[in-house]
């Protein structure tokens, strides 16, 4: 085991997965000498050279196009798009060439596509630095869509999204690109809990949180907090937006019979508006209050003063467990 | 190797300015940047462009006959493109890779498509026509100018393996405004890709004129990225495979990206959708029919004592065994059962759609009980 950071798991992993197979090639803007406005391709050049660490001219579609006609020709490439809101430029070869291809050639063009996104907010960055999009990825078949919420399954995640020969949209929060956890390097792939899995966080049998990325950390702590006032939350990480685990998902609701699933983007036609709705499908009888969401509001990111009141935090948190646990809050507010 | 390229956009007098071999009237024209390329095609070698030409004009005519008649959703004609197509393709070598729009049926014809490849996208039997590795062409290509950037992608893994290869891609006059196209062009340049850029300038893009694309010779921007052009007449099958063989020679030699835009003209409709009259006078269809690209090559092999009317008959009575053996491909194909739907989105198994397979799965089988 090796305490490292997320970023830094992230370059380990995109190392180990440039080792063990030539055929994978990093294309992004700064990604060479920079080594990425975050750092996270930082020595990779050093070690692999210009032609597998490719720094790019500043066009997004352009790159992931040309990842598309490398993939053609059998590479692995991992594009790095290098903030969030900058993803849109690519949206029609993302969504209209790398998640079609295969469909369109019933299997015999392959889209081992790996896009990495700095994603979502919290960290007091400029316009357009602080998007949450993975809505519009997850719409969209033929994607496959990873959030990592921390070093061990940043590393192993990314190096699973690479071997995949699916495309896969892979999300990392870059306001833990500095948290930092216990990674095993030297753990074998074949070992890790696959792609597509939920992990339960942290178990409890009052209601279930649902969440992923950087939101992991504020559930935890608000299962913290709700622990103080003796109720018992189960959080759970969905790691992967796409599939969703609603195995998983729904052992949890059964157990628990309540359910608040939270994430930073907008929330018309999001995430969690799915998530509730499988939910519903699937466990109508077991549920004991209708399911809440908490999300960021459905405004343009806000400017970074005011993030905050976008952001959902604990206290967020907090009310809507009290809401589907019918306790006072802030509907009802404190004499209900 | 780029021409000097007068700014005009006048559509009548830019062709007199692009480079040819063969004049309209099937004469033979001296052309030193060119002739080089072409040194070789004998007689017998033009017979075969000539058959592949009016071959591709044939399947061109079953496919809006087979639209007419209720058998395919669609079709995009190239009547007027075939010098272009057949040209710059029959200059191709057998590893290089294509990424086509729409509209090259003639470059998927020479690089040997099978009767069926013609129609099954067009049918919506599946969503690409053919099978890209056999036939080394990327599935056509609807999004327009996307394809460019593929080709561009595919030929820098090229560069990377020292391949002898060339990755060529076709587009149309109408592309060129996408961004795509000019990141393409960017990325080609950066990393010097072995990579052809064959812009069918066809005059019109649906109803839009070119000169609402660009007020300059399209040619004439590639070198503007550093990328040397050739602007050829279209309707020159001659002209076209020689600026084709530089194009190719030049990336093949490592001296990175080429670009040709071909002059033609698209006679029928932008598809069987469209409906020409609206937009375009007669007047210039009539013009652009006394270039038309097979009598030129015809004209010009009977000049020359080259062409027996034997050989026509036989080029036609193959061009229409071909169009029966593409009408009974298409009338031939079986339509996928109800799941097939879910066939081949993902490489690996995906939760979710297995899940959504299962539901429709059970909700199809629901009516074999009842029956
Ligand atoms: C991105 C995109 N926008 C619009 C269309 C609709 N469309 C199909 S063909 C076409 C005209 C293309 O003209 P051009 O590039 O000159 O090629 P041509 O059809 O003449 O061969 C348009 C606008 C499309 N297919 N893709």
């Amino acid at each position: 085991m090796t305490e490292m950071t997320l970023g830094k798991a992230l370059g380990a992993g995109l190392r180990q997965a440039m080792r063990d197979d030539e055929k994978v090639v990093l294309l992004g803007e700064d990604i060479g000498k920079l080594g990425g406005v975050f750092r996270i391709t930082d020595g990779l050049l050093d070690e692999f050279g210009a032609s597998r660490v490719v720094d790019t001219p500043l066009a997004e579609s352009g790159i992931v196009g040309m990842a598309v006609g490398l993939a053609f020709r059998g590479y692995r490439p991992v594009v790095e798009i290098q903030f969030d809101g900058f993803v849109y430029p690519a949206f029609d070869q993302i969504v209209a060439q790398v998640a079609k291809l295969h469909y369109r050639t019933q299997g015999r063009a392959k889209m081992p596509i790996t896009i990495r996104i700095p994603w979502a907010g919290g960290i007091g960055a400029a316009e357009h630095h602080s998007e949450s999009p993975e809505a519009y990825f997850v719409h969209t078949a033929g994607l496959r869509v990873v959030a990592v919420s921390n070093p061990e399954d940043a590393y192993r995640s990314l190096r699973q999204a690479i071997a995949s020969d699916d495309p896969v949209i892979f999300f990392e929060p870059k306001r833990l690109y500095h948290h930092k956890g216990e990674v095993d390097l030297a753990a074998p792939l074949a070992d890790a809990s696959p792609m597509g899995l939920a992990r339960v966080m942290r178990t409890g049998t009052d209601a279930t949180l649902i969440t992923y990325g950087a939101m992991v950390s504020t559930a935890l702590q608000a299962a913290d907090a709700a622990e103080d006032e003796g109720i018992s939350l189960e959080v759970i990480d969905l790691r992967s937006l796409s599939p969703i685990d609603y195995d998983s998902v729904a052992a949890s609701v059964r157990k628990t019979g309540r359910v608040v699933v939270a994430h930073e983007a907008s929330r018309e036609a999001g995430v969690a508006a799915e998530v509730i709705a499988s939910i519903t499908e699937r466990c109508f009888e077991y549920l004991e209050s209708a399911p809440l969401r908490v999300t960021g509001h459905d405004i343009p990111y806000p400017p970074a003063k005011l993030e905050k009141y976008h952001l959902p935090d604990l206290d967020r948190l907090l009310d809507a467990v009290d809401r589907v646990l019918d306790r006072p809050n802030s509907l009802t507010g404190a004499d209900a | 190797m780029s021409p000097q390229i007068t700014p005009i956009a006048d559509t009548a007098q830019d062709l007199e300015l692009s480079e040819r071999i063969l004049a309209p009237d099937g004469s033979r024209i001296a052309n030193p940047r060119l002739d080089a390329f072409v040194a070789d095609v004998d007689a017998e070698q033009l017979r075969a462009l000539h058959r592949d030409m009016v071959i591709l004009r044939r399947i061109d005519a079953e496919g809006v006959a087979l639209q007419r008649q209720g058998q395919l959703g669609l079709w995009a004609p190239c009547q007027g493109q075939e010098a272009t197509q057949i040209g710059t393709a029959r200059a191709l070598a057998p590893q290089d890779y294509v990424f086509p729009s729409y509209r090259e049926t003639g470059v998927i014809y020479a690089r040997g498509a099978q009767p069926g490849d013609y129609v099954r996208m067009w049918r919506g039997e599946e969503g690409a026509g053919h099978d890209p590795e056999a036939l080394r062409v990327a599935p056509l290509q609807i999004i327009i100018g996307a394809q460019t950037l593929h080709a561009v992608g595919y030929a820098l893994g090229i560069r990377h393996e020292g391949a002898d290869e060339v990755a060529v891609t076709y587009f149309g006059d109408g592309a060129t405004s996408q961004g795509d196209v000019n990141e393409a062009m960017i990325f080609a340049s950066s990393y010097q890709a072995p990579v052809v850029f064959v812009c069918q300038n066809n005059h019109w893009a649906i109803s839009e004129p070119v000169a609402v694309q660009s007020q300059f010779p399209i040619a004439g921007r590639a070198p503007g990225f550093g990328i040397p052009s050739l602007r050829v007449d279209g309707n020159d099958v001659l002209a076209c495979m020689a600026a084709m063989r530089w194009a190719l020679d030049h990336a093949r030699s490592g001296k990175g990206p080429a670009y040709i835009e071909a002059v033609t003209y698209r006679m029928g409709p932008h598809t069987t959708a469209d409906d020409p009259t609206r937009y375009r006078d007669d007047a210039e269809l009539e013009s652009w029919r006394r270039r038309d690209p097979i009598a030129r090559l015809e004209q010009h092999l009977r000049n020359a004592g080259e062409l027996a009317d034997t050989h026509v008959a036989e080029t036609q009575a193959a061009a229409d065994a071909v169009a029966k053996d593409m009408r009974a491909a298409c009338l031939g194909m079986v339509t996928r059962p109800p799941l097939a739907v879910f066939d081949g989105v993902y490489a690996e198994p995906h939760t979710g759609l297995e899940r959504q397979r299962d539901e429709y799965a059970a909700y199809l089988a629901s009516f074999e009980v009842e029956a």
